[in-house]
């Protein structure tokens, strides 16, 4: 299968993360769209480095472990996403606790 | 490299010095030997001499520059502890877990001022950012707090979602994660690296808050506990300019032409949005933040002009512009009114701290003699190599820049105090708050002190 298709649904993904985080209103949901969005990334990391892994394998020239730093890096992207999470939710959990709301419309005391 | 280790061991210990230490002032103490001895084992890197040796692969690289830039921002967060550490107890009870939180962020900075890898680069604004979001919203009761850690949190994810996609892309283009040039014809022209260029480029100014994307800047500074505002606006922001300045010049030097002129409409952009807009403040804490993205706009050019001199200045404008407005913040914490007019008739009850904040308020307008007045010198004259009206527009904004930081001074020598609240200030304020206006005026008779460093 061509890089094409999987890069094509990682930005139809990553686009649809986008989106939601500009439109939603509800902190969560913004929050589920940022993870979207991660994981979009996640995806295509993975395909390039399948694809660096087959271009490596065609041209016959010795190179150690091809692809496999892409893969390392969706780790980390996973590792750090739980930081987040844990954190954001704390954020948000705080947040609820005091306006009993997690509607982002509530969130303008600092512009006056 | 040694640096990163103990900062993150440092931040280990201090977190659980809270369960044998009660006293807040041993703890304070801790800290500030721990930072005196990070400061002394970056010292001792300059002449290569380590604690122990790591094989770090290739990813993380300690140059000159990093180890100055590393130098400036530990000297920095030495000062802001002696200034505002005592200030801490107001935000809660947590003292030593907000100190552990600070080395923590402390070792993020040295990755991202020494990365090698986008790995590197990504892990270190993560290890700067999640703190940092923590510390927005450690006031915990305060709404407005609160309401600063989500939009802070937000946001912040929402730029690193953009970094990963500008990195997936990069590795589609190069297949590896390495931050240097790549000269194979495939890369340098092929789309995905060009969208990685963009990418990177949109996250990046997101961090440092730079316009269009520094809405979410004011808020935030706003909202946040003042003693973390100011460790945010300067000690962190400048660190982050480092890391951009350096993928840009090592990474995407081929790529000039499609990024350079992006660069210098955010610079324009930035400097008009950020002096103006400071121009109508009536908050003290909210001009300084948006100060914060008028300084970032200069700080920027740093990126534009890819040369000696502005990575000079960014050093001069890193030391110069993180001590003034850490000496500024410093002040506004002990203040109940953070308006202007909260600082009316300072000068009278406490001339000392009044004198210093003129020294750092002049540093930041860039006025000659001071640190701040050099590092502008250094960046608009690096601008001028490459386009003349972009020095000019600068020179102009930073006019405009005298005028806010100039209503201070106002406020503190020509105006009377309505209602006379007395100011209580902790003992050795004042002598700190002097030693640090010394050093920024030091900066700007004596830049050769840091710019030194970078070659012998």
């Amino acid at each position: 299968m061509p890089i094409n298709y999987y890069l094509f649904l990682a930005i139809a993904l990553f686009s649809i993360g986008v989106v939601g985080v500009l439109t939603r209103r509800n902190a969560i949901i913004i929050f589920m769209c940022i993870e979207l969005m991660l994981n979009a990334v996640n995806l295509l990391l993975v395909a390039f480095s399948k694809m660096h892994y087959n271009q490596a394998a065609a041209t016959a020239i010795p190179v150690a472990n091809p692809g496999i730093d892409g893969q390392l890096f969706v780790f980390f992207i996973m590792v750090a996403a739980a930081a987040e999470v844990s954190v954001g939710l704390a954020i948000i959990v705080m947040l609820y606790r005091n306006i009993h709301s997690v509607d982002i419309n509530f969130l303008n005391r600092l512009k006056h | 490299m040694n640096a990163l280790f103990v900062s993150a061991i440092l931040g280990v210990l201090l977190m659980l010095s809270s369960l044998f230490i009660k006293d807040r002032n041993y703890i304070h103490a801790l800290a500030l030997a721990g930072l005196a001895v990070l400061f002394a084992i970056n010292l001792a890197e300059f002449d290569g001499w380590l604690l122990f040796e790591m094989d770090l692969s290739g990813m993380l690289r300690f140059d000159r520059y990093a180890l100055v830039m590393n130098a400036i921002g530990l000297a920095s967060f030495f000062f802001y502890l002696l200034l505002s550490g005592s200030a801490m107890e107001k935000v809660g009870p947590h003292h030593a877990d907000y100190l552990a939180l600070l080395f923590f962020i402390c070792a993020g900075l040295f990755m991202v001022t020494g990365f090698e890898s986008l790995l590197i680069l990504f892990l270190g604004i993560e290890v700067v950012s999640i703190p940092l979001y923590i510390l927005t919203g450690s006031d915990k009761r305060n709404l407005k707090s609160n309401e600063a850690a989500l939009k802070y949190f937000l946001l912040g994810s929402f730029s690193t979602g953009l970094l990963l996609l500008g990195i997936a892309f990069f590795y589609g283009a190069r297949g590896n994660f390495m931050a240097t040039v790549s000269v194979d014809p495939t890369v340098v022209g092929s789309s995905l690296q060009l969208a990685a260029v963009l990418l990177l480029l949109f996250a990046m100014s997101f961090k440092v808050s730079v316009a269009p994307f520094h809405f979410w800047t004011p808020d935030v500074y706003d909202g946040a506990p003042t003693v973390f505002t100011s460790f945010m606006a300067t000690i962190v922001k400048v660190a982050l300019f480092a890391a951009f300045v350096r993928l840009f010049e090592d990474t995407f030097s081929l790529q000039f032409s499609l990024w350079q002129p992006w660069v210098a409409g955010f610079v324009v952009v930035t400097l008009l949005i950020g002096n103006l807009t400071a121009v109508f403040q009536q908050s003290v804490k909210r001009m300084l933040a948006y100060s914060s993205i008028a300084q970032a706009g200069f700080m920027l050019l740093a990126v534009y002009t890819i040369n000696g001199d502005s990575k000079e200045g960014l050093l001069l404008y890193a030391a110069s512009y993180s001590l003034a407005t850490i000496g500024i913040f410093a002040v506004l914490v002990y203040l109940q009114d953070h308006t202007f007019e909260g600082f009316n008739g300072l000068a009278k009850k406490q001339p000392i701290v009044a004198a210093s904040l003129v020294i750092f308020s002049l540093s930041l307008a860039g006025i000659p003699l001071t640190g701040g007045f050099l590092a502008k010198l250094f960046m608009i004259k690096a601008a001028l190599a490459y386009q003349p009206w972009l020095a000019i527009v600068s020179v102009v904004m930073a006019v405009v820049s005298v005028f806010y930081y100039f209503r201070l001074i106002q406020a503190m020598y020509f105006r009377k105090d309505a209602q006379s609240i007395s100011i209580e200030f902790p003992k050795s304020f004042p002598i700190g708050l002097l030693v640090t206006a010394l050093i920024v005026v030091l900066l700007g008779i004596f830049p050769e002190a840091i710019l030194g460093l970078l070659y012998f």
